[in-house]
């Protein structure tokens, strides 16, 4: 059994940014658990010798020439924005007051 | 008169080249009938219906005037809602996106309106392509044209239900795991995913970078590779984008319908994908298809491929992990909706916490945490590393196999169209569903699910599955059109021909808007 416990999913859950309510948090506690058991089997193959696979295909140095293109305008940047303000997001405070 | 609703997008393609008929009346048509039979099957989150019939009318226009164009123009195509599309919503199937339209259009859209291609409107999906059944989209599931009260696949149920419920003839899906095949299987239709890096990737809202692969959607093999023809090749905006030249899928798919196209064909049968856990229906169709290839001429040859089992695991921490990267985007500033917390001070990180818990369903909260679990400090070697090994052993597996057999063959899918309800509450019941097909997402190569028959208990469609080694598109689809030639002529029909006629419902889905 993994020992994945409440305490740690509200930890990832903040780390995720994501608020879950406390029913939330026990009902994934226990289904990590058992997704967290059965992904381990991983373990038993991935012996020192084997080298990682990142990306299936890959490519190195994808260069494109250094030439301006046309890109998005301001409008259309901030068109799917739930908040902006002339020509910049508008976002809640940064920081705490605290 | 031709029902045009039935005709294969090659036929419509013919029709239209020659004039005898106009892409308006086949887009009025499949509007018609999407109206008649959506509010039952729900395969489209937005139908375009003024926009369609005013492209339709101006690719007529253009073939008026005597211009010259490609073999798709004028035929309507319905586009995953994963896929950003300039004038229509894209949600992914995410509350969190409901109602944005992107400022840009997707490098595959964009090919397929510059091809002439009439896009009809947006298909549902589960969340961020998260899920085998469509249940988990944020605006309910669709229905299995075959069966109303049975999924359609997933995540892409939508596109499969689209085309198998003669609603467009061509579709286009994802496919990181299985998303275009699996639902393909279930639907009693064609998906192909492509290999990694063959079609771009630029403006298909990410899952899993390093999995997702954009495909068509299908009735038939050959309407694939036209799609294939259309949406492939390079693009400078996908870092990940393949530069190599490609043959014509098309031309490909013309070579398997010759006589004798399957003669010496060495067939791979991978053990491990044909044992345990697989419903006798499908496993008695797919060793009726053996002994037909072996019949044709085929080569059949057993193979083993036994890093497979871990693929399932190794996927479920891989995709979590890139997952939960990817979807730090959502952060209620730039796109997608906003909602403050109910109490305490408003600061962006409150409000991006309450706007994600607001936002995204049960299935993609289940994966953020998992990926982020997976990607911790103390975890990272023994889940995401480990992993990433498993993914070099199935890729050693597939060149072992690529090496005695020129295709490799399983059922698509282990199970036929399972019922609502199922298997939602089990989440690692609903992740074996993916076990046939996980393994050429995590090795980049190509795969192909077209139908093979008729479970004898149920009645219900099931797929055959061929891989090719990676970047050998074209030899799936001579393959598949040379065994799709082969079941059908043994048949004496095709396996949609056998499916339902959906009732028009008393209600009219609206045409504009989201449903």
């Amino acid at each position: 059994m993994s020992e994945i416990t409440a305490e740690q999913v509200a930890h990832l859950a903040n780390l995720a940014r994501i608020d879950l309510s406390p029913e939330e948090i026990n009902r994934l506690t226990t289904e990590l658990g058992q997704i967290v058991d059965s992904v381990a089997k991983v373990a038993e193959v991935a012996t020192p010798d084997v080298p990682a696979t990142s990306h299936p295909m890959p490519l190195t140095n994808v260069f494109r020439p250094d030439t301006v293109v046309p890109s998005l305008t301001v409008e259309q940047a901030l068109s799917g924005a739930p908040d902006h303000d002339g020509d910049k997001f508008r976002v809640p405070a940064i920081l705490d007051e605290e | 008169m031709t029902n045009l609703i039935k005709l294969s997008a090659a036929d419509l393609s013919g029709l239209l080249a020659d004039r005898s008929v106009s892409s308006v009346e086949v887009t009025r048509a499949h509007l018609d009938h999407i109206a008649a039979i959506d509010t039952d099957v729900h395969a489209f989150l937005h139908v375009a219906g003024d926009a369609a019939l005013a492209t339709a009318a101006r690719i007529d226009a253009r073939r008026a005037a005597g211009e010259v164009l490609g073999p798709l123009a004028g035929v309507p195509i319905a586009i995953k809602d994963v896929l950003a599309t300039q004038d229509m919503p894209s949600t992914a199937g995410s509350k969190i996106l409901e109602g944005w339209i992107p400022p840009y259009d997707a490098t595959v859209v964009r090919r397929v309106r510059d091809a002439g291609l009439i896009p009809l409107g947006k298909t549902n999906m589960d969340e961020f392509a998260m899920g085998s059944s469509t249940e988990f989209s944020a605006y309910g599931p669709t229905h299995n044209p075959w069966d109303l009260d049975r999924i359609p696949g997933g995540s892409g149920g939508g596109s499969a239900a689209a085309v198998s419920s003669f609603e467009a003839p061509l579709a286009l899906g994802s496919d990181t795991g299985g998303s275009i095949r699996q639902p393909a299987a279930v639907t009693g239709s064609v998906g192909v995913k492509p290999t990694y890096g063959g079609v771009s990737r630029y403006g298909s809202i990410a899952l899993a970078s390093s999995l997702d692969q954009v495909g068509p959607v299908t009735r038939t093999v050959y309407d694939a590779a036209l799609l294939h023809d259309v949406i492939g090749g390079h693009d400078p905006l996908d870092s990940t984008s393949l530069t190599d030249s490609w043959p014509s899928m098309a031309a490909a798919a013309r070579a398997g319908l010759a006589d004798g196209a399957l003669k010496g064909v060495r067939v791979g049968v991978i053990k491990e994908l044909a044992g345990e856990g697989f419903q006798p229906g499908v496993k008695q169709r797919f060793e009726e298809t053996l002994a037909l290839l072996a019949r044709a001429g085929a080569e059949i040859v057993q193979v083993s491929a036994p890093n497979f089992e871990y693929a399932i695991a190794a996927y479920y921490l891989i995709l979590p992990a890139e997952a939960s990267s990817n979807l730090a985007r959502f952060d209620s500033v730039r796109f997608g909706i906003r909602v403050n917390p109910a109490e305490g001070p408003l600061t962006s990180e409150r409000v991006m916490a309450a706007t994600r818990d607001a936002g995204f369903g049960p299935e993609v909260k289940r994966r953020i945490i998992l990926g982020t679990y997976a990607l911790s400090a103390g975890y990272y070697d023994a889940y995401y590393g480990s992993a990433q090994k498993v993914r070099t052993l199935i890729q050693r597996d597939f060149d072992a196999a690529f090496a005695q057999v020129d295709v490799l063959v399983s059922p698509s899918a282990p199970t036929t169209a399972f019922k609502f309800g199922e298997k939602m509450t089990d989440p690692m019941a609903m992740y074996l569903n993916d076990v046939t097909t996980i393994p050429a997402n995590l090795a980049g190569v190509p795969g192909m699910s077209l139908p093979m028959g008729l479970a004898p208990e149920d009645g219900l469609p099931v797929g055959l599955q061929i891989m090719a080694p990676a970047k050998l598109d074209a030899r799936l689809y001579t393959f598949g059109a040379a065994v799709e030639r082969l079941l059908e002529a043994t048949w004496g029909h095709t396996l949609l021909s056998q499916a339902p006629e959906l009732a028009p419902t008393e209600m009219f889905a609206s045409e504009e808007g989201v449903v």
